[in-house]
């Protein structure tokens, strides 16, 4: 656990791995994007409308993504007092609040044209607020402890208890009526044609990787800012 | 005990009790969180005439009748068990067809009628090109009773 532990160690295997992630990321975001808007049919129902989904779903995954991964981080923050699992955790929160975000604007895009309202509040757009609005909370709450570059405890316990709203999230359409469908891609299978499905899954994959490239970016970022702090006090004592 | 697993046990046995106190606390918003009744609900929730609810189920096939002033429709909403009849003026949503969901704002009428006063159209999870819809609702709805079983 703690071989990561050297912040040199894991900036020489970041520095490889961002761009490792990042271009790859682009050309599948793009191609997915591309094939979705030109190389898929119109849908029955909704007619082009349906395009919305490469951008919206992988979207609404990041966003639910990323606060597993900031819970998942806080445990070892508090747990192992793994020092770079704090900053690990804080980079991820401003691109899964952006992709929250995304989700919600993308969603409400698509409902006013299939439903025929820009937003309702039901349980899965409710707690999908719910979701972005924690991010703000979580964001605020690590940039406003005094140790730079290092979450502070209260932030992981937040994130911690933030966790709670990813299941709800989840199984809002299953326990409650709702203006949102039902999960098309389950376990047991997928509703979706493959036509849209191979390259929704295309643009998840691409997405995912370009969160990757910009986490780690942002920790690499954190780190430098840490290490430029470290040397300004040691020239400020001497 | 080494401090490391005291707070692993510590971190993991409040990480299970807020999961679980959010599963509670969900299952106990059962029924105040859903968005809207669905025609079984309805009719075990005895609601009086006057009161503004929301109705949500499929649209019955061959049960939409347009009235001759050409915005007055009555259809009929049904869902597994259940059906209720549905009286609504106005313009429908594109997505609005027999056999597909349907939300409505309204108000039960004293003889038994729900007055929609809005519409809005329900998506399903099935995703089907234009040009195999016909081949593919089969399809689709196998998935669907297989899923649901």
């Amino acid at each position: 656990m703690h071989r990561f532990a050297n912040p040199a160690r894991f900036l020489r295997l970041a520095k490889p791995l961002t761009p490792a992630l990042f271009w790859p990321g682009l050309v599948l975001t793009l191609g997915a994007c591309l094939w979705g808007l030109f190389g898929t049919p119109t849908e029955r129902l909704m007619g082009d409308t349906v395009k919305i989904i490469f951008v919206h779903v992988p979207s609404a995954w990041l966003g639910m993504g990323g606060w597993m991964a900031i819970a998942i981080a806080s445990i070892v923050q508090l747990v192992w007092r793994h020092p770079l699992a704090g900053i690990a955790a804080r980079a991820i929160a401003v691109p899964g609040a952006t992709f929250a975000a995304i989700c919600l604007v993308t969603g409400s895009i698509w409902g006013r044209p299939t439903w025929g309202t820009w937003w309702v509040w039901d349980g899965r757009l409710t707690s999908m607020l719910v979701l972005f609005f924690l991010y703000l909370g979580y964001i605020a709450l690590s940039s406003a402890s005094s140790e730079k570059g290092d979450t502070s405890r209260v932030a992981a316990v937040f994130g911690i208890i933030g966790a709670v709203n990813i299941p709800i999230i989840n199984r809002s359409v299953i326990w409650w009526e709702s203006q949102h469908q039902k999960a098309s891609i389950t376990l047991g299978g997928s509703s979706i044609d493959d036509a849209y499905l191979v390259p929704l899954f295309v643009s998840v994959a691409g997405f995912s990787l370009l969160f990757g490239a910009l986490v780690l970016m942002r920790m690499r970022a954190a780190l430098a800012e840490m290490r430029i702090e470290a040397r300004m006090r040691r020239m400020a004592e001497d | 005990m080494k401090p490391k697993h005291q707070r692993l046990v510590l971190a993991l046995v409040a990480f299970v009790a807020l999961i679980g106190a959010g599963f509670i606390a969900a299952a106990a918003l059962r029924d105040e969180a859903s968005y809207f009744y669905t025609p079984t609900t309805l009719a075990k929730a005895q609601v009086e005439p006057g009161k503004a609810i929301r109705l949500g189920g499929m649209v019955q096939k061959g049960s939409i009748v347009r009235g001759t002033d050409g915005v007055s429709i009555t259809f009929t909403v049904q869902d597994q068990e259940g059906e209720q009849n549905v009286a609504y003026r106005g313009i429908t949503p594109d997505l609005f067809v027999e056999g597909s969901g349907v939300v409505a704002d309204g108000r039960m009428r004293a003889d038994g009628v729900f007055v929609a006063e809005s519409l809005l159209a329900k998506h399903d999870e099935n995703y089907v090109p234009k040009e195999l819809a016909d081949i593919d609702m089969t399809a689709a709805q196998q998935t669907k009773d297989t899923l649901s079983k």
